[in-house]
C-alpha cells in the first residue's frame, strides 16, 4: 500500500469535511485537526523509510492537464524534508486546535482548517512530486493556502497588507520557477523530473540563478526576504510555526532538487551561496534585535538561520568544487542538521509565542513581562528553545553551528589565497552573528518572561491548556535528543548528501571522526545535562526541606519599584542598535520636542523599517507603478475596445503562423 | 455525405455577411438562428451514420441554437423595449468589407495550418475562422448589449464548426458540455441586459465605461 497517498487523501478529505462542518466550531476543529494528525502520522512511516533508503514509493497516474502527469516518488531527499512536514504539522495541528478555539465566537473555523489541511498536504506533495506541472500546482496550492491562513484575521488592516505582500512575493518567485522548468524541460521535451538532461554550462548557470531567485524568495534569502517579517507575525501562531519551521525550508528543498538536475556544481556557486548566507545571517539577526513584536523578532531570526543554512550549503559546494572533502562533508552535514534543528527550534519558539499571546493577550514585548511565574510550562519550553536557537552548548543549535564553524576553520586552513581569507574572516562574522543572536534571545526571554508585568493583561496571564503545552514539551524533548545524538542523525543524512551531491559515505564518516568530534560534543552535552539534572535534584530537595523564603527581587534601593522602571525591550538593545549599527540599519526615531516654557506633552515615535524594503523595493515598485500608469489609456472602459485587444492578439497569432509557414517553405 | 458539407458551410459563410449587414435586430437574430439550425444539420451529415447520440446531439444543437436562444433574445427585445435598430460603431458597408477581408485571410491562413491531408480540401477551417472573426467584429463594432450577445453566439458557432474536425476525437459529452456552457452564458447575459437597462435606463454598453475605476 502506498501510505503517502493515504496520508495525502486523509488530509484533503479532512480539510473538505472541516469545511462541510463549518457551522460548528467544535466539529470543524475535531475533523480538521484530527485528520491532520492522523494523516501526518500515517505519512511519517514512509518518510522515515525514504530517508533511510528503505522502500521506494512510486506512483504514476495519467492526468488530463496538458503536459502534466500525476507522478510521485519518494527518495532520500524527499524523506528528509517529509519528516519535518509531517512531524511538525501533527504537533502544530494539536496546538492550533486549542489555539483557534479562542476565536470561536467571532469566526467560523472550518475555512481555516480547510486551508490548514490543504497547506500540509500540498507541502507533502511538493516534496514528493516528480513532474514539473504537478510540482508547480502543489507549489501554488501551498502558497495560496498559506495566504488564506495568514489572512485569518483579515478584519485587521496590517494583516491584509501582510497578506498582499506575501502573495505578490510568492507569485513573483513562482514566475522564475516556471521559466526555470521550461528551460530544464526544453532539451528533452518532457517535464518529467527523471528525464531532465544535465544542461550545458551556460544553461546551467541560468537555471541555477532562476532557481536561486525563485526558491530563494520562498526560503527568505536576503534580499528576497521582505515578505517574511510581514507574513509570519500576521498568521495564527501554529501557522507561523509551520511557515517558518517547514514552508521556508521547502525553498531549500527546491534548490537542492534542482542541484541534482544540474549535475556537478560550477566553481562560483559555492562562494555565491556563502556570501548570500553571510548577508542573510547578519541582516536577519540585526533586525531581529530591535523588534518589539515577539513574532516579528522570530521571523527575522528565521532569516538569520536560513542564512546560516545557505552558508553551510555554500561551504559544502565550495569544498566539493575545490576538492576538499573534509570541508564539503562538514558543510553539508552542518547544513542538513541545521535544517532539522531550525525546524524544531523555530516551531518551538513560534508555538511558545502563540501560547504567550493566548495567555497574556498580545505580542507587543513592551506590554508583557513576568510570565515565567504565571506560565511556567510555556516559559520553561521557551527558555529551552531560546538556548537552542542562540546556539548555546547543551542544545542542538550549538551542534549544527559547531559543524559550520569547523567547516570554516578547515576551509581557512586548507584553501589557498582569497578563499582562505574569506573563510577565516567568516569565523569572525559567524561569531558576531552568534553574539547578536544571544543578545536578541536574552532580550526576548528576559523582557517577556522575567521582571514584572508591564500591563494588566500580562498581570492576569494564565497558563495555556495541556493541548497547547504538550506540543511544546514534545518539541523541547526533540531538541534535547538531537543535541545528545547528533552523530546518529548525521550518519542517517549520508544517503541524502550522496543523492544530491554524489558525495559518497566514506569520506563523510572519515571527516566526521577526524575533524568534528561529534561524539565528544554529544558527550559534553550529556555531561552538562547530567549536571543540570543534579542541580535540579538538589534544588527540589532544598525546597522539600522548606528552606526557601519568597521575597521581592532586589530593587536597587528603591522603596517602591514600578514596572516601568524595568528595562524595556528597546532600552535593552539600545547600545547595539542605536550606536553600533550602520546608519541605514538604525531605527527611525522622530521626536517632537517641546518649545513651551511650561511643561507640555511631547511625542516620540520609533519605527523599524526593513532597510532592504525601504531602499530597494519601495523605490522600485513606485518607479514601476509610475511607468505602468502610462498604460492607463489601454483601459478605456468600453467592452468593444477590450474585444478589439482580443482580435489584435488573434490576428497577430494568425500572422505569426503564416510567416512561419512561409519561412519554412522558402 | 461529404459533398453536402461544403454547400452548407457556404450558406453559413453567407449568413455571416447577412449578420454584418443587418440593420434590424429581428433580421440579425433570425440569421443567427438559421446559422444554428444549419450547424445542427451539419453535425448529422458530418457523421454519416445516424447513431442515437449523433441524432441527439444534432437535435439538442438545433433546439438550443435555433429555437431556445433566439426565443430568449426576442423576449429580451420585447421585455426591455429595445429599439429595433442595430447601432454600429463602424458602418454596415465598412463592416461588410472587413468581413470580406477577414474571410479572405481565413482562406489564406487555413492553407498554412498543419492539418491532416483529408481535411485540407474542405471548407471547414476557413468557415470556422471566418465565423470567429465575424463574431469578433460584432463584439467590437456594435454598441448594444444584445448585439454583444449575438456576437458571442456567432463566435461560439465558429468554434463549433472547428469542432467538426475533431468529431471523432472529442467525446459527445464534451460537446454537450460546451453547449451547456453557451446556454448558461447567454442566460447570464440576458440577466445582465436586464440589469443594465434597469440601472442606466438604456441597454447600450456605452454607459458601462462609467464603471471603469
Amino acid at each position: 500500500m502506498n501510505m503517502i497517498l493515504i496520508a495525502l487523501v486523509t488530509l484533503f478529505c479532512g480539510g473538505v469535511l472541516a469545511l462541510v462542518f463549518n457551522r460548528s466550531s467544535r466539529w470543524a476543529t475535531i475533523l480538521g485537526a484530527g485528520s491532520a494528525v492522523v494523516g501526518c502520522l500515517v505519512g511519517l512511516w514512509p518518510a522515515f523509510q525514504g530517508l533511510l533508503g528503505g522502500g521506494v514509493y512510486s506512483f504514476r497516474m495519467p492526468w488530463a492537464v496538458p503536459g502534466g502527469e500525476f507522478y510521485i516518488r519518494l527518495d532520500a531527499l524527499s524523506g528528509f524534508f517529509l519528516i519535518p512536514v509531517f512531524g511538525l504539522s501533527a504537533l502544530a495541528s494539536v496546538f492550533g486546535g486549542n489555539y483557534l478555539l479562542a476565536y470561536r465566537d467571532r469566526k467560523r473555523l472550518g475555512a481555516s482548517w480547510f486551508f490548514f489541511n490543504f497547506f500540509v498536504a500540498s507541502m507533502a506533495l511538493v516534496v514528493v512530486a516528480r513532474q514539473a506541472v504537478l510540482f508547480m500546482v502543489a507549489w501554488e496550492i501551498m502558497s495560496l493556502a498559506a495566504f488564506f491562513l495568514v489572512t485569518f484575521e483579515h478584519e485587521k488592516k496590517d494583516v491584509r497588507v501582510a497578506g498582499w505582500i506575501y502573495l505578490i512575493a510568492s507569485h513573483l518567485g513562482a514566475a522564475f520557477l516556471l521559466a526555470m522548468f521550461l528551460l530544464l524541460g526544453r532539451a528533452s521535451g518532457s517535464l518529467d523530473f527523471d528525464t531532465f538532461p544535465v544542461p550545458g554550462s551556460i544553461a546551467g548557470a541560468v537555471i541555477f540563478l532562476l532557481a536561486l531567485i525563485g526558491f530563494g524568495t520562498k526560503a527568505g534569502l536576503v534580499p528576497l526576504h521582505v515578505w517574511l517579517p510581514e507574513a509570519h507575525p500576521a498568521a495564527p501562531s501554529h501557522v507561523s510555526a509551520l511557515m517558518s519551521g517547514v514552508m521556508i525550508k521547502l525553498g531549500l528543498y527546491g534548490l537542492l532538487r534542482v542541484l541534482i538536475f544540474l549535475g556537478p556544481p560550477a566553481a562560483w556557486w559555492g562562494p555565491m551561496l556563502v556570501v548570500i548566507g553571510f548577508s542573510g545571517a547578519v541582516l536577519g539577526i540585526s533586525f531581529a534585535l530591535c523588534q518589539r513584536d515577539l513574532k516579528r523578532a522570530l521571523a527575522y531570526s528565521s532569516i538569520e538561520n536560513m542564512g546560516l543554512i545557505v552558508l553551510a550549503l555554500g561551504l559544502g559546494i565550495w569544498g566539493l568544487t575545490g576538492h576538499h572533502p573534509i570541508v564539503a562533508a562538514l558543510g553539508f552535514s552542518g547544513a542538513f542538521l541545521h535544517i532539522w534543528n531550525h525546524s524544531l527550534m523555530k516551531s518551538l519558539m513560534f508555538l511558545g509565542a502563540g501560547s504567550v499571546m493566548h495567555g497574556a493577550g498580545g505580542r507587543d514585548m513592551e506590554r508583557l513581562g513576568g510570565l515565567m511565574k504565571r506560565m511556567p510550562h510555556t516559559g520553561g519550553a521557551i527558555v529551552l528553545g531560546a538556548v537552542a536557537i542562540s546556539a548555546l552548548p547543551p542544545l542542538n543549535g550549538f551542534v549544527s553551528e559547531w559543524l559550520i564553524y569547523m567547516a570554516l576553520l578547515y576551509g581557512g586552513l586548507e584553501f589557498s589565497g582569497g578563499g582562505s581569507v574569506v573563510m577565516l574572516l567568516g569565523v569572525g562574522v559567524l561569531a558576531l552573528v552568534g553574539a547578536m543572536a544571544l543578545l536578541c534571545f536574552v532580550r526576548w526571554v528576559g523582557i517577556v518572561l522575567l521582571g514584572e508585568p508591564r500591563s494588566e493583561e500580562a498581570r492576569h496571564a494564565h497558563e495555556s491548556s495541556r493541548w497547547m503545552t504538550l506540543p511544546l514539551a514534545v518539541l523541547a524533548g526533540l531538541c534535547v535528543l538531537t543535541a545528545l545524538f547528533p552523530g546518529v542523525l548525521v550518519t542517517s543524512f549520508a544517503g541524502v548528501i550522496n543523492e544530491v551531491f554524489g558525495f559518497s559515505l566514506e569520506p563523510l564518516q572519515q571527516a566526521m571522526t577526524d575533524s568534528s568530534a561529534l561524539t565528544v560534543l554529544s558527550g559534553v552535552n550529556a555531561v552538562i545535562w547530567a549536571l543540570l539534572g543534579l542541580v535540579a535534584l538538589f534544588s527540589i530537595r532544598a525546597r522539600r526541606r522548606g528552606g526557601v523564603a519568597e521575597d521581592s527581587t532586589w530593587s536597587c534601593g528603591y522603596l517602591a519599584p514600578l514596572s516601568s522602571m524595568q528595562y524595556t525591550g528597546q532600552s535593552f538593545s539600545e547600545m547595539m542598535v542605536s550606536r553600533l549599527f550602520l546608519r541605514s540599519f538604525r531605527p527611525k526615531m522622530r521626536v517632537v520636542a517641546t518649545q513651551a516654557v511650561f511643561p507640555v506633552a511631547g511625542k516620540m515615535t520609533t519605527s523599524y523599517p526593513d532597510t532592504v524594503s525601504r531602499v530597494v523595493y519601495q523605490p522600485m515598485f513606485t518607479w514601476l507603478a509610475g511607468h505602468f500608469a502610462r498604460m492607463r489609456w489601454l483601459q478605456q472602459g468600453k467592452i468593444q475596445f477590450y474585444m478589439l485587444y482580443f482580435v489584435v492578439v488573434l490576428l497577430f497569432a494568425f500572422a505569426w503562423q503564416v510567416v512561419r509557414h512561409w519561412l519554412h517553405y522558402e | 455525405m461529404n459533398k453536402f458539407i461544403d454547400p452548407i458551410l457556404v450558406l453559413v459563410l453567407l449568413l455571416n455577411f447577412v449578420v454584418l449587414g443587418a440593420s434590424r435586430m429581428r433580421t440579425l437574430i433570425q440569421a443567427v438562428a438559421l446559422q444554428g439550425i444549419l450547424l445542427g444539420i451539419l453535425i448529422a451529415l458530418a457523421h454519416g451514420s445516424l447513431m442515437v447520440w449523433v441524432a441527439l446531439m444534432a437535435l439538442v444543437t438545433i433546439l438550443l441554437k435555433g429555437v431556445v436562444i433566439p426565443r430568449m433574445l426576442f423576449d429580451a427585445i420585447r421585455d426591455v423595449v429595445i429599439r429595433r435598430e442595430v447601432e454600429p460603431l463602424v458602418g454596415f458597408i465598412a463592416s461588410l468589407f472587413l468581413g470580406a477581408v477577414g474571410t479572405g485571410l481565413a482562406l489564406l491562413f487555413s492553407q498554412t495550418l498543419p492539418i491532416a491531408r483529408s481535411d485540407m480540401g474542405s471548407l471547414i477551417v476557413p468557415a470556422a475562422l471566418s465565423t470567429v472573426l465575424t463574431g469578433f467584429l460584432m463584439l467590437t463594432t456594435r454598441t448594444k448589449a444584445i448585439t454583444q450577445v449575438v456576437g458571442y453566439l456567432i463566435l461560439e458557432n465558429g468554434v463549433f464548426i472547428f469542432g467538426m474536425l475533431l468529431m471523432e476525437a472529442i467525446p459527445f459529452l464534451v460537446e454537450l458540455g460546451v453547449l451547456l456552457d453557451l446556454f448558461v452564458a447567454i442566460f447570464v447575459m440576458g440577466i445582465i441586459i436586464h440589469k443594465i437597462s434597469r440601472e442606466f435606463s438604456s441597454v447600450s454598453t456605452r454607459m458601462l465605461s462609467e464603471l471603469k475605476e
